[in-house]
């Protein structure tokens, strides 16, 4: 029970640790990493083993534009990041909108492309278990997409308003971490369901 | 409080209108409020869990009892299994660990404080819509019903031919709000002890409770989404006309499995492992020695979060999988003992040669060392899948967990409320009063859950509502259900402690207990910015360095 | 904080303790009183089945024994474990108990000791490695047996909450109750069944005469059984499938030859045809019962229920949860809900004397 004075020896080497944001969307990141593995494990698992219905052959057309369109985003949020780190707001604005417009050409393609399953080829999430798992694994992606292009037009909004600057690098460079994962699942579903499934 | 604290304007000494109070409560983003919020909305989760299992003793006491009937006793099961481990057991280890790891690492507070606010209330209010399903569950069938599917909602149960109304939906979005919530916290703990700690506070120095939360929440991370996941696809399949796990349709029901157990199993270990937190704070401290191996201790701790990811289909021996995948779940499942079980031997290491205080923290430890041993012991049985074909699905595995959940974790937070309690209310728990709680739980536990295993190896199945005489199994059940009485009267001995306690508890002080770590340097309960000056340490036991300054820990490191 | 140079030298001598304190001596004797109590638990494995016997130790066919045995094995080994670490802590408890008047000298502080680590790391994964090794052999034993040519076939499909049992090779669909030959070890007659289920999923456990295996819809299993003593041999649905989970009782029957081959002669007729009971045969009929069940050699041919065509050879009805007796029958076709609440058949709301002529017409078919 002895009472202990709380002055501790004062010497410290430099002390440096990862900032918490990164390691806060890393966590997260890992996180969803592991659900959309569940949803990539169901869609292996059940493919050629749906009983009735489209195939994936029958209706599937490979999105190569829209898949660039994404990717290439990645490069624009990346330059835009570094451009924010040297203050060239203006710069970083631009490159942002461009990542945002890419995202939102993406968005359209998968708005697309399930438009023409379900109307001109009559594969809905109900049809079998090719059409239950590939809406919910693409339309998993795509509402991580959908999430971050919201956060993307908020830091645009702060753009447009004049509070971006070097200052912000830090929180730029962990929504730019998120969309870099979009982008990593993206290529991990196409390949799953548009080479591997056909 | 000291006389010599550092006022800080707007907060009075005075009484505050209750409402005031409240909105505190209710607004805080402090790590302590909220870690007392999950205790204490756990311990009331504990207690109605706990009347599900009596409703469950009482159906068993004898064969052919008819105090509930069928449809009840199914939802009571599946809702003391909900509640206990949602509900109870992950928030209340998530509250110790949002209230101690900060003070731990010499931390204002959490990384993210409004994430953490964010985090409980969404666990919470999964607990409350849980519940809400005994009032809306079967829609427009009539009165309401709770889920009655069993905690795991085996597929094609869970499905919408078998489970008709909603009482399968408030099952499943109740998990799913709150698995986010539990995700969230995770991140937050992470995020705290990588980027937080205090100048000198390397990675090898912190203490074992902050190393071990940081690799529970690790396997938070991988372990809550596969449920997540699995979830969604069922709200797909019941809502959306999905076919995940329709085996009409070419689905499998074994998919579920895989999914749920690919979460359940790594979930036991999260529960377990905080608890190993408390027992390596705990057991030093009152063997007046270090812990025995700190080094091996993380090791075996990394090593059992890796290895838990391997095992998960022990669950599913029974299933049909062919020999290999059934020998392969089997080593993986006797592997994880090895990490285990020297951590046994390091606890039992790090009392030897010590001068044990028999005090009531300490108490709960031993018996949560005996009894845990057991508790991994009969797990290796169960690891052996051919003795496992005939254990599985019986009261001999109810048996099993309950006497880790029960005789492991509980105990351990129970040595952790007598042990923390000082520091986060200013006053000790009675120790008097403690002894009884202890005695009467120990006698209640083993009287319960020793026998229980009988009743398993003589062929009872579980989850059944009734049994039919002349098996042998009344007796034993009789016995089960009047252990499962004292246990209750413990706990209500418990709550009249904490209760008591509060108001008339003796002063604590700083340091109580004589302890080492960072949280016994500040003020009982600690001030809202925790540290007057941002402490700067130079071995594990910083506190240890400043009591024996002529023979300190810095110099042995 | 007094004796500072006896802390500097962190290798004292530990002086002997003796257990003076009314709290340690509890411990110790409660910590001796859980190791009885442990050992008895372990140790009561009852020989042969003094009740209506579920018991896993006394097991009557070879997929049984082949667990039991090297169950024993696995319970011995992790039996010196228990004794061992048991041993350790009860010593050390026991032993480094502190006395109030050493308050406030420290014991030696040890950190550790790599060797230590290493022995009781390298033990441990001995002890497992046998452990598996000893295992895999039985599940290899078990699981990957071929079906031999004489063995007996029975496809076993599990409905909520009812067991259907079809003897393809025999031409015999029967309910709840299953016969099976017993086996011979000269000459082995097992039994290989088939597990399919018809909706949610199930599990087949008869402790004495298997482990049990889980009947998953659209997974089909397959276990087998060879008993080596005639007799009626108890089990139950061990896996939840629903309100009724604990009324799905098992009855096997191990028949010796003799007594299997007339078995299976009687459920090879047609259904017992009774001028007597026309009257409740018309009842079956004209109500939906047939839409649910069979009888064979009428029209009868509803495969949702079970198989009423020898509805009497069967001891019990509603899968064993009640025996097969005048009152329960008519209470159960009056009523199901009276025994079996949550069962899938209805109410059939027949008038007194048309549930006497069923009941009557049923009362035939044996």
């Amino acid at each position: 029970m002895s009472a202990v004075t709380t002055s501790f020896p004062n010497t410290a080497a430099a002390w440096d640790l990862p900032s918490c944001g990164r390691v806060a969307m890393a966590g997260l990141i890992i996180a969803e990493s592991a659900i959309f593995t569940i949803f990539v494990v169901a869609y292996l698992f059940y493919l050629g083993k749906s009983i009735t219905g489209p195939t994936p052959r029958e209706v599937l057309e490979t999105p190569i534009f829209y898949t660039i369109c994404l990717l290439s985003s990645s490069f624009t949020i990346h330059f835009a990041s570094k451009s924010l780190e040297r203050d060239s707001t203006r710069l970083f604005l631009a490159l942002w909108l461009l990542t945002i417009a890419l995202g939102g050409l993406f968005l359209y393609g998968t708005a697309q492309e399930w438009h023409r399953l379900i109307c001109d080829r009559g594969l809905t999430i109900s049809t079998n278990l090719f059409g239950t798992t590939y809406y919910s694994l693409v339309g998993l992606h795509a509402f991580h997409v959908t999430a971050g292009l919201l956060m993307l037009s908020v830091a645009a909004i702060f753009g447009f308003a004049g509070r971006m600057g070097a200052s912000q690098s830090g929180r730029i460079a962990v929504l730019s971490m998120y969309w870099h994962f979009v982008d990593a699942v993206w290529v991990v579903v196409f390949t799953v369901v548009y080479v591997l499934g056909r | 409080m000291s006389s010599n604290a550092i006022t800080i304007p707007g907060t009075q000494m005075g009484a505050r209108p209750w409402v005031d109070e409240l909105h505190q409560w209710l607004t805080t983003v402090d790590h302590k409020r909220l870690g007392i919020l999950y205790i204490v909305s756990a311990l009331l989760f504990l207690v109605v869990g706990g009347v599900e299992a009596f409703i469950i003793r009482i159906q068993l006491i004898h064969s052919h009892n008819t105090f509930v009937s069928p449809e009840v006793f199914n939802r009571m099961f599946t809702m003391h299994g909900t509640t206990m481990i949602f509900f109870v057991a992950m928030p209340i280890l998530f509250g110790f660990a949002n209230y101690l790891v900060p003070l731990m690492i010499g931390a204002r507070d959490m990384a993210f404080p409004r994430l953490n606010a964010f985090s409980f209330w969404l666990s919470f209010l999964g607990g409350l819509l849980l519940y809400f399903s005994f009032i809306g569950g079967s829609g427009l069938y009539g009165a309401g019903s709770a889920p009655d599917v069993g905690w795991w909602s085996y597929a094609p149960l869970g499905a919408r031919a078998f489970s008709p109304g909603h009482s399968s939906d408030y099952w499943t979005l109740a998990l799913l709000v709150s698995g986010f919530g539990s995700i969230g916290t995770a991140i937050n703990i992470i995020a705290t002890i990588l980027c937080l700690r205090c100048p000198g506070m390397r990675l090898n120095r912190m203490p074992l409770f902050a190393w071990l939360n940081l690799v529970m929440a690790g396997m938070v991370l991988l372990a809550i989404a596969p449920l997540s996941a699995a979830q969604i696809m069922l709200l797909i399949d019941r809502y959306l006309g999905g076919h995940f796990f329709d085996t009409q349709a070419g689905g499998s029901a074994v998919l579920w499995m895989h999914f749920f157990w690919v979460f359940g199993h790594p979930e036991v270990y999260v529960l377990i492992i905080p608890c190993f937190a408390f027992m390596s704070e705990i057991i030093p401290v009152f063997s007046r020695k270090p812990i025995f191996g700190y080094p091996v201790m993380v090791a075996a701790t990394v090593c059992i979060a890796f290895v838990s990811m391997s095992v998960w289909a022990h669950h599913m021996f029974t299933i049909g999988m062919n020999s290999y995948a059934n020998s392969f779940f089997t080593l993986t499942t006797m592997a994880v003992g090895v990490p285990t079980g020297i951590k046994i031997f390091n606890w039992i290491g790090t009392m030897w040669g010590g001068r044990i205080q028999f005090k009531t923290p300490m108490m709960f430890s031993i018996a949560f060392l005996f009894q845990f041993l057991i508790a991994g012991l009969t797990g290796i049985m169960m690891a052996a899948s051919p003795f496992d074909w005939q254990l599985s699905l019986s009261y001999f595995v109810v048996a099993h967990f309950h006497y880790v959940i029960v005789g492991g974790i509980l105990f351990a937070l129970f040595g952790a409320f007598y042990y923390w309690y000082p520091k986060m209310t200013g006053r000790m728990l009675s120790e008097r009063l403690g002894k009884w709680h202890f005695w009467l739980f120990l006698i209640g536990f083993h009287l319960t859950f020793d026998v229980m295993h009988i009743p398993g190896i003589l062929g009872m199945p579980r989850r059944i509502y009734t049994y039919e005489p002349g098996r042998g199994w009344d007796s034993l059940n009789f016995i089960i259900t009047i252990g499962a009485f004292i246990q209750g009267i413990a706990i209500l001995v418990f709550v009249a402690n904490l209760i008591i306690s509060y108001f008339k508890g003796a002063q604590a002080g700083n340091d109580p207990w004589d302890a080492w770590t960072l949280e016994w340097s500040i003020s009982s309960p600690p001030r809202a910015y925790n540290f007057a000056t941002v402490p700067i340490v130079a071995s594990r036991r910083p506190l240890w360095d400043l009591k024996h300054p002529e023979d300190p820990d810095s110099r042995y490191e | 904080m007094a004796c500072i140079s006896e802390m500097k030298d962190r290798r004292r001598e530990m002086s002997m303790l003796q257990l003076k304190s009314p709290t340690s001596r509890f411990l110790a004797l409660t910590m001796f009183l859980q190791f009885v109590s442990v050992m008895a638990v372990w140790a009561s494995e009852p020989e042969g089945s003094s009740f209506n016997g579920t018991n896993i130790f006394d097991p009557a066919s070879t997929p049984a024994k082949s667990i039991a045995d090297p169950s024993v094995f696995v319970l011995a080994i992790t039996g010196i474990i228990f004794v061992v670490v048991f041993a350790l802590l009860v010593y050390s408890v026991v032993k480094f108990r502190g006395r109030a008047i050493e308050a406030g000298r420290e014991p030696a502080q040890v950190y550790g000791s790599t060797q230590i680590e290493l022995a009781w790391t390298i033990i441990p994964i001995l002890i497992v490695v046998v452990l598996f090794l000893a295992t895999a052999r039985v599940i290899h034993a078990i699981e990957d047996v071929p079906e031999p040519a004489g063995a007996v076939d029975v496809i076993a499909v599990r409905h909520q909450y009812w067991w259907e049992f079809r003897y393809p090779k025999l031409g015999v669909v029967t309910a709840n109750e299953l016969h099976i030959p017993v086996s011979d070890p000269d000459h082995p007659t097992p039994t290989f069944l088939q597990l399919l289920s018809a909706d949610t999923d199930h599990s087949f456990w008869v402790p004495e005469l298997a482990g049990k295996t889980d009947l998953i819809p659209n997974h089909p299993n397959r276990m087998w059984m060879d008993p080596q003593r005639t007799g009626v041999f108890l089990g139950q649905c061990a896996q939840y499938c629903g309100t009724q989970h604990a009324k799905m009782l098992l009855r096997v029957s191990v028949d010796g030859p003799e007594d299997f081959a007339a078995w299976v002669r009687a459920q090879q007729r047609p259904a017992v045809e009774d001028v007597g009971v026309i009257e409740g045969m018309r009842v079956f009929e004209s109500n939906a019962c047939m839409n649910c069940h069979a009888v064979g050699g009428t029209s009868a041919d509803g495969r949702f229920g079970p198989d009423l065509t020898h509805l009497m050879s069967r001891a019990t009805i509603a899968a064993g949860a009640a025996k097969n007796t005048h009152d329960n029958l008519r209470l159960w076709v009056q009523n199901p809900s009276a025994i079996k609440p949550g069962s899938l058949m209805p109410a059939m709301k027949l008038s007194d004397a048309d549930l006497d002529a069923v009941v009557n017409y049923m009362e035939t078919l044996r």
